[in-house]
C-alpha cells in the first residue's frame, strides 16, 4: 500500500509543479489546488498508514491512528479552500483589468474593448 | 526621572507650537520658548550638584534583552552641552520669531526645532549608547525635516536629502560601532564603558569599533571628506544653520569624540585617524571659505574648519589639547551663532548674501556691524576676544605634537589654517559692513528691530567678557567639563590666562596676521591661481553615486522582479529541489524496516483512476472544463485514501471542500477563457516537465522513506488527555478546538482574511476597466431557464434537512467524526445551493446573516471564548466541561470548546458563502449584458463563446 500513496504523492506533485510552470492563470490555480492534496496527503502520511484504527476513543480499539497529523491536515484542507479562493477571484480580477490572463509578465495590456469600439 | 525630563520637555513641547497658530506669531514662540526655558530650570538645579564633581543618573528599563536602558547621566560634559543646547535655543527662538516671513508656518518650524533640541539634549544626557543611538538619528531626522522647512525650493529638498543620506549612514556606522563597543566592554552603560578604557583599547574589537563610531562622528560632525553636506544644508533659514549647523548638531560628533574619550582614545590609531582627520578638515574648510561669495557659506566652511580644530585637538591624547577643545566648543558656540544671526539680518535686510554685491554696511546699520565686527574678529583670533585664547591653546598643543617624529609639520599646518582663518574673517567682516557703499539696493536697508540683534548681543557678551576674564568666567566650565572628557586619566591644571608670555604659540599667531594681510593683498592673484587647479564638486560626485546606486538596484530589482511567475516559481522549485539532493546525498540510505501494508484491489483501482486523472491533466490541460473534472476526480481519490487510514474527520472535510471547490472553479471559468492557448516550442515544456518529474520523484521518495520507517509520536498524550483533559472521544476534533486551539484561531482568521481580501477584491470589480470589460462580455449559448423550477424546489426543500445535518454534524463533533468545520462546509454548500438555484438577487435579498458579519462574529467568538478563561485566572483557551441534565435531552455535556467550534463554524460558513457569492454577483453584470445585441465589441483576448456554466445553467458544460 505504501508503494502506491508514495507514488500517488509523487505524481500529484509533479503534475501540480507541472501546471503551476504554465504561462497562464487557470493552470496555476488548478496545479496550486493539486500540489495542496500532494502536501496534505504527504503531511498525513507522515503518521503512517493505518488501517481501520480512526482516532475516536472507543472501549474496544486495539489502537488509533496518529491524531496529530490528522488535525494539521484538517485545517490546512480548508486553508487551502481559501488560498485557492483568493487565487481565482486575483486571477479574475486580473483578467478582467488587463484582458489578458497571462501570469509570465507578457500578457497584452489592452484597454476594454468598449473604449475601443466608441 | 528629573534628567529624563530635560529631554522630554523639549520633546513634548513640540506639541504646542503647532496648536497656537491661531494666535499672534508672538504666542508661538512664547509656546517654543516655554518648555525650552522649563528645561533649562530644570537642568540648572542640577547644576550645583555637578560643579560639586556628582554624576546625577537615573535609569529605567527600556529592552533589557538587547542592552537598552532608558537611563541618563548628568556630568560635566552633559551639563555643559546641554546648557549650550537650550541657552543658545532660546536665543534662536526669540530670533526666528521676528526672522521668519509671515506666510512661513512658524508653528511647524518651532515643533521642528524643539523636536531637534528634545533630542539633542537626548544625545549630552544619554548613559546608555544605544539610547544615544537612537537620539542620535532622531536629529538627523528632525535636521531634515528643518533644512527642507522651506520645501518649496529646490535647493531646500536637495540639501536635506544630502544631509540625511550622509549623516544618516553616518549613523548606522555608529549603530555598528556602538553595538561593538558594547561587546568589547560587556556594557551598553557609558558609565561602565568609559570605567573600562583599558579593556575596550585591548579587545580585538576595537579597531573595527573604533572605526565605525568615527565614521558615525565625523559624518555628523562634516570632518573631510564627509565635510561637502554642511555647506548644502545652508539652505535652511538662517536660524537653523545658526543653532544646528554652527553651534549644536554638528558638534554632536565632536561631543561623541569627547564622550568617548577615556574608552577610545590615548592609542596610535586614535591619534593618527582623529588628529590628521580634523587637520585635514580645518585646511580643506578655511580654505574653501576664503573663495565663497556667500555669507552664509563662508560660515558654513569655517565652520567645517572650526569643527576640524576640535577634532584635531581631542585626537591628540593631552590633557591639555583636551582643555583647549572643550574652551574652543564654548568659544565657537558664541561667536559662530552671533555670525550666523548677523549674516541672516544682512540677508533679510538687504535680500541678498552675495559679499560681490555688499559693503559699507556699517554706516547703515552700526550696532549689527558692530556686533558682527566683534564676532567676526574673536573668529580670526585677534586678542582681547574668546576666540584668541582658544585659538592661543589649539597652536600650543599643535606645537607640541609630533608627526611621524616630525615636531613642526602639525604646528606648520596649523599655523597655515589659522592664517587662512583670519584671512576669510576679514573678508567676511570688510567685505559686507565696510568698503565701497553699494546703492543697488529695492529697498535701503536698515537697522532691524531689537528681536533681530539681541540675540547676536547677548552672545557677543560672552565672546568680549570671557576674552578679558577667561579665568574666572570660563575657568569652572571649562575645567568641569574637560574633567568629565578626560575621566579618569585626570588632567593638568587648568590655567586660563590672556597673557602666557612670548611663547611658541604667540609667534605662530603673529605669523598668522602678517601672512593673512599678505594674503589679502594678493588675493586675486592667488584667487586665478586656484581657478587653475582641479576642484572636485562635492555635490556632482554626490549626485552622480546618488544615481548610480539608484539605477543599480533599479536594475537588480528588474532583473530578479520580471513579473514572470513561471520563472519565480522555478526558481523556488530548483532551490527546494537542490536542498533536498543535498540532504540526501549527505546521508546514509538503508531501506526502512517498517512492515509494509497489503494492498487491496479497491485500493489498486483507485490508484488507477489517479494515475489516468494525473495523466490527464498533464496532457489535456489546455481543457479548462476538462482540467475542472479530473482535478475533482483526483480530489475524491485523496478523500477516499483518507477513509481508507483511518482518518474519517479528513474524509468528511476533503469531500465537502471538494464540493466547494468545484463551484467556486466552475463559476470563476464563467468569467475566464474557457480553454489555455497552445504554448509554441516543446522546448519550455520538456524543460518544465523535467522539473516536475524531479519533484514528483523527490516527493515520493521521501514520503516513501517515512512511510517505511517507525518513530515515535508525540500524540500518545492527546489521545491519553482527549477524554479526562478535553472532555471529547474524536481525538482529532479535541486537538482542533481544546490542545492545539490557539493554532485553530489563527487559521480561522487566516481564513477570514483570505475572504476579506476576495471581498475587497470583488467589491470594486463593478467598475473602472474590469466593468467595462464585464459589460462587453458576451456570455456564450444559453439555456432557456435561468432557474429551472425543479432544481429551486428541491433545493429549497433540501435546505432545512442540510443546515439540520450541519447541525448534527456540529453537536457530535466532540466524540464523533465532524465538528465545526466540515459542519460549516456542509451549512455552506446548503446555502450556496440557493445562490444556484434562485439566483443571486433572490437568495441575497433573502440572506439574513450577511458573510462579513459572519466572519466577524466567528473570529470574535473563538477569541471571546479564548479570553474567558482569563476571567479564572487561566491561559488563553483553556477549556472546561462539565455534564448537565436537560429536562427532555437528558444528560448532555457541554464544553467550553463547543463555543469555540461556533466560531469556526460561523467563520467557515462566512467566508465559503461569501466568496462565492461575490463571484455571482460579479457574474449577474455580464449576465445582464449578456443580452446586448449581436453586434456588442467583443472583448479582447480569448474568445468567451465556450460552453456556458454555473449559476444560470445548471446542467454543466452543455457542449454546443
Amino acid at each position: 500500500m505504501e508503494y502506491l500513496v508514495a507514488s500517488a504523492i509523487g505524481l500529484t506533485t509533479a503534475v501540480g509543479v507541472y501546471l503551476v510552470l504554465r504561462p497562464h492563470s487557470f493552470p496555476v490555480v488548478i496545479g496550486m489546488a493539486l500540489l495542496s492534496y500532494a502536501v496534505n496527503l504527504f503531511i498525513f502520511a507522515m503518521g503512517r498508514l493505518v488501517v481501520h484504527q480512526p482516532p475516536v476513543l472507543q472501549p474496544e480499539a486495539t489502537g488509533y491512528a496518529d491524531p496529530l497529523p490528522q488535525a494539521l491536515v484538517l485545517t490546512a484542507i480548508v486553508i487551502s479552500f481559501g488560498m485557492t479562493a483568493l487565487f481565482v477571484v486575483l486571477a479574475m480580477r486580473g483578467y478582467l483589468e488587463s484582458g489578458s490572463d497571462r501570469v509570465d509578465g507578457r500578457g497584452r495590456r489592452t484597454p476594454p474593448a468598449v473604449e475601443e469600439t466608441r | 526621572m528629573t534628567l529624563a525630563l530635560i529631554a522630554l520637555i523639549p520633546l513634548l513641547g513640540a506639541c504646542l507650537p503647532p496648536l497656537t497658530t491661531r494666535s499672534s506669531r508672538t504666542v508661538t514662540a512664547w509656546a517654543a520658548a516655554a518648555p525650552t526655558l522649563l528645561a533649562l530650570l530644570i537642568l540648572a538645579a542640577q547644576a550645583p550638584a555637578v560643579f560639586g564633581g556628582e554624576v546625577v543618573r537615573t535609569s529605567a528599563e527600556w529592552v533589557p534583552r538587547i542592552g537598552l536602558s532608558f537611563s541618563f547621566m548628568l556630568d560635566g560634559l552633559g551639563l555643559f552641552f546641554a546648557g549650550l543646547i537650550l541657552g543658545i535655543g532660546l536665543l534662536i527662538i526669540a530670533y526666528a520669531r521676528h526672522y521668519l516671513g509671515r506666510r512661513d508656518p512658524i508653528g511647524r518650524f518651532y515643533a521642528y526645532l524643539l523636536l531637534f533640541q528634545g533630542a539633542m539634549v537626548g544625545i549630552v544626557l544619554s548613559d546608555n549608547i544605544l539610547l544615544l543611538v537612537v537620539f542620535w538619528e532622531l536629529t538627523s531626522l528632525s535636521s531634515f525635516l528643518l533644512i527642507g522647512y522651506w520645501n518649496h525650493l529646490p535647493e531646500g529638498r536637495q540639501g536635506a536629502r544630502m544631509a540625511l543620506v550622509v549623516t544618516g549612514g553616518g549613523g548606522l556606522a555608529l549603530l555598528a560601532g556602538m553595538l561593538l563597543l558594547g561587546q568589547a566592554a560587556g556594557s551598553h552603560e557609558l558609565s561602565e564603558i568609559l570605567a573600562r578604557g583599558e579593556e575596550v583599547r585591548a579587545s580585538p574589537l576595537y579597531m573595527p569599533a573604533l572605526l565605525l563610531v568615527l565614521l558615525g562622528a565625523f559624518t555628523k560632525s562634516a570632518q573631510f571628506p564627509f565635510h561637502f553636506w554642511l555647506p548644502h544644508a545652508m539652505a535652511a533659514p538662517t536660524p537653523v544653520s545658526a543653532y544646528l549647523h554652527s553651534a549644536t548638531m554638528v558638534k554632536a560628533g565632536v561631543f561623541l569624540l569627547a564622550r568617548l574619550w577615556p574608552a577610545l582614545a590615548g592609542t596610535d590609531a586614535w591619534f593618527v585617524l582623529v588628529s590628521l582627520t580634523g587637520l585635514a578638515t580645518m585646511l580643506v574648510g578655511a580654505w574653501i571659505a576664503l573663495f565663497k561669495d556667500d555669507l552664509k557659506a563662508i560660515l558654513a566652511y569655517s565652520t567645517v574648519s572650526h569643527l576640524g580644530m576640535m577634532t584635531m585637538l581631542l585626537g591628540f591624547n593631552t590633557g591639555i589639547a583636551v582643555i583647549a577643545a572643550v574652551f574652543h566648543i564654548l568659544n565657537h558656540a558664541t561667536f559662530k551663532a552671533a555670525l550666523f544671526m548677523s549674516a541672516g539680518i544682512v540677508d533679510h535686510e538687504t535680500h541678498t548674501r552675495d559679499i560681490r554685491k555688499l559693503g559699507g554696511l556699517y554706516w547703515l546699520m552700526p550696532v549689527t556691524g558692530t556686533l558682527a565686527l566683534i564676532a567676526g574678529a574673536s573668529m580670526a583670533g585677534v586678542p582681547l576676544l574668546n576666540g584668541f585664547l582658544s585659538k592661543e591653546m589649539m597652536l600650543d598643543a599643535a606645537a607640541e605634537a609630533t608627526l611621524a617624529g616630525n615636531g613642526w609639520v602639525v604646528a606648520t599646518l596649523a599655523t597655515l589654517a589659522a592664517l587662512l582663518s583670519v584671512a576669510y574673517s576679514a573678508r567676511f567682516v570688510f567685505g559686507t559692513f565696510f568698503g565701497r557703499p553699494r546703492t543697488a539696493f529695492e529697498h535701503p536697508p536698515h537697522e532691524p528691530p531689537p528681536g533681530l540683534w539681541l540675540p547676536v548681543a547677548v552672545l557677543v557678551v560672552p565672546v568680549v567678557a570671557i576674552g578679558l576674564l577667561p579665568g574666572p568666567l570660563a575657568g569652572p566650565i571649562v575645567e568641569m567639563t574637560a574633567a568629565a572628557v578626560a575621566g579618569p586619566a585626570g588632567l593638568p591644571p587648568v590655567k586660563l590666562t590672556l597673557w602666557h608670555g612670548i611663547t611658541p604659540a604667540l609667534v605662530m599667531s603673529v605669523a598668522a596676521f602678517a601672512g593673512a594681510a599678505l594674503l589679502l593683498l594678493l588675493i586675486h592673484h592667488v584667487e586665478r591661481a586656484r581657478l587653475r587647479l582641479w576642484r572636485p564638486e562635492a555635490k556632482a560626485m554626490f549626485d552622480a553615486t546618488v544615481a548610480a546606486a539608484v539605477a543599480g538596484a533599479r536594475r537588480l530589482s528588474g532583473g530578479l522582479h520580471t513579473g514572470s511567475l513561471p520563472r519565480d516559481l522555478g526558481v523556488i522549485v530548483l532551490a527546494i529541489l537542490a536542498v533536498g539532493l543535498a540532504g540526501f546525498l549527505g546521508a546514509t540510505h538503508a531501506p526502512g524496516a517498517r512492515e509494509v501494508q497489503p494492498t487491496g484491489i479497491p485500493a489498486l483501482a483507485a490508484w488507477v483512476i489517479l494515475v489516468a486523472a494525473c495523466a490527464g491533466l498533464a496532457v489535456a490541460h489546455r481543457n479548462r472544463l476538462l482540467t475542472l473534472i479530473l482535478t475533482s476526480v483526483v480530489g475524491l481519490i485523496v478523500s477516499l485514501a483518507f477513509l481508507q487510514f483511518s482518518a474519517p474527520d479528513l474524509a468528511m472535510t476533503q469531500i465537502s471542500v471538494e464540493v466547494v471547490t468545484t463551484i467556486l472553479l466552475l463559476l470563476a471559468l464563467n468569467l475566464l477563457p474557457k480553454t489555455t492557448p497552445a504554448e509554441p516550442g516543446t522546448a519550455r515544456k520538456l524543460r518544465d516537465g523535467a522539473i516536475a518529474a524531479a519533484a514528483g520523484l523527490g516527493a515520493a521518495a521521501l514520503a516513501f522513506a517515512a512511510m517505511t520507517r517507525d518513530f515515535e509520536t508525540i500524540s500518545t498524550y492527546h489521545i491519553e488527555q482527549s477524554k479526562p483533559g478535553g472532555g471529547g472521544t474524536n481525538v482529532v476534533n479535541v486537538i482542533l478546538v481544546d490542545f492545539r486551539g490557539f493554532d485553530t484561531f489563527g487559521e480561522i482568521i487566516v481564513l477570514g482574511i483570505a475572504a476579506l481580501a476576495i471581498h475587497a477584491l470583488l467589491a470594486t470589480a463593478l467598475r473602472g476597466a474590469a466593468a467595462r470589460r464585464l459589460d462587453a462580455m458576451r456570455m456564450g449559448e444559453v439555456s432557456g431557464d435561468a432557474h429551472p423550477l425543479m432544481l429551486v424546489v428541491a433545493t429549497r426543500v433540501l435546505l432545512p434537512l442540510a443546515l439540520t445535518l450541519a447541525a448534527y454534524i456540529f453537536l457530535r463533533g466532540h466524540n464523533q467524526p465532524g465538528g465545526g468545520f466540515i459542519a460549516g462546509l456542509i451549512a455552506a454548500i446548503a446555502l450556496i445551493m440557493q445562490y444556484m438555484a434562485s439566483g443571486h438577487a433572490w437568495a441575497a435579498a433573502r440572506a439574513r446573516l450577511q458573510p462579513l458579519t459572519m466572519i466577524g462574529a466567528g473570529v470574535l467568538i473563538a477569541g471571546l471564548t479564548g479570553m474567558g478563561s482569563w476571567a479564572f485566572g487561566r491561559p488563553f483557551l483553556t477549556s472546561t466541561f462539565g455534564y448537565f441534565h436537560l429536562p427532555i435531552a437528558g444528560e448532555v455535556e457541554l464544553a467550553s470548546a463547543m463555543a469555540f467550534d461556533l466560531g469556526v463554524f460561523l467563520t467557515v460558513v462566512g467566508a465559503v458563502v461569501l466568496a462565492l457569492s461575490h463571484i455571482a454577483r460579479v457574474e449577474q453584470r455580464a449576465e445582464r449584458s449578456g443580452h446586448a445585441p449581436e453586434d456588442a465589441a467583443l472583448p479582447p483576448g480569448p474568445p468567451t463563446a465556450a460552453p456556458r456554466i454555473g449559476l444560470r445553467t445548471p446542467a454543466y458544460g452543455r457542449e454546443d
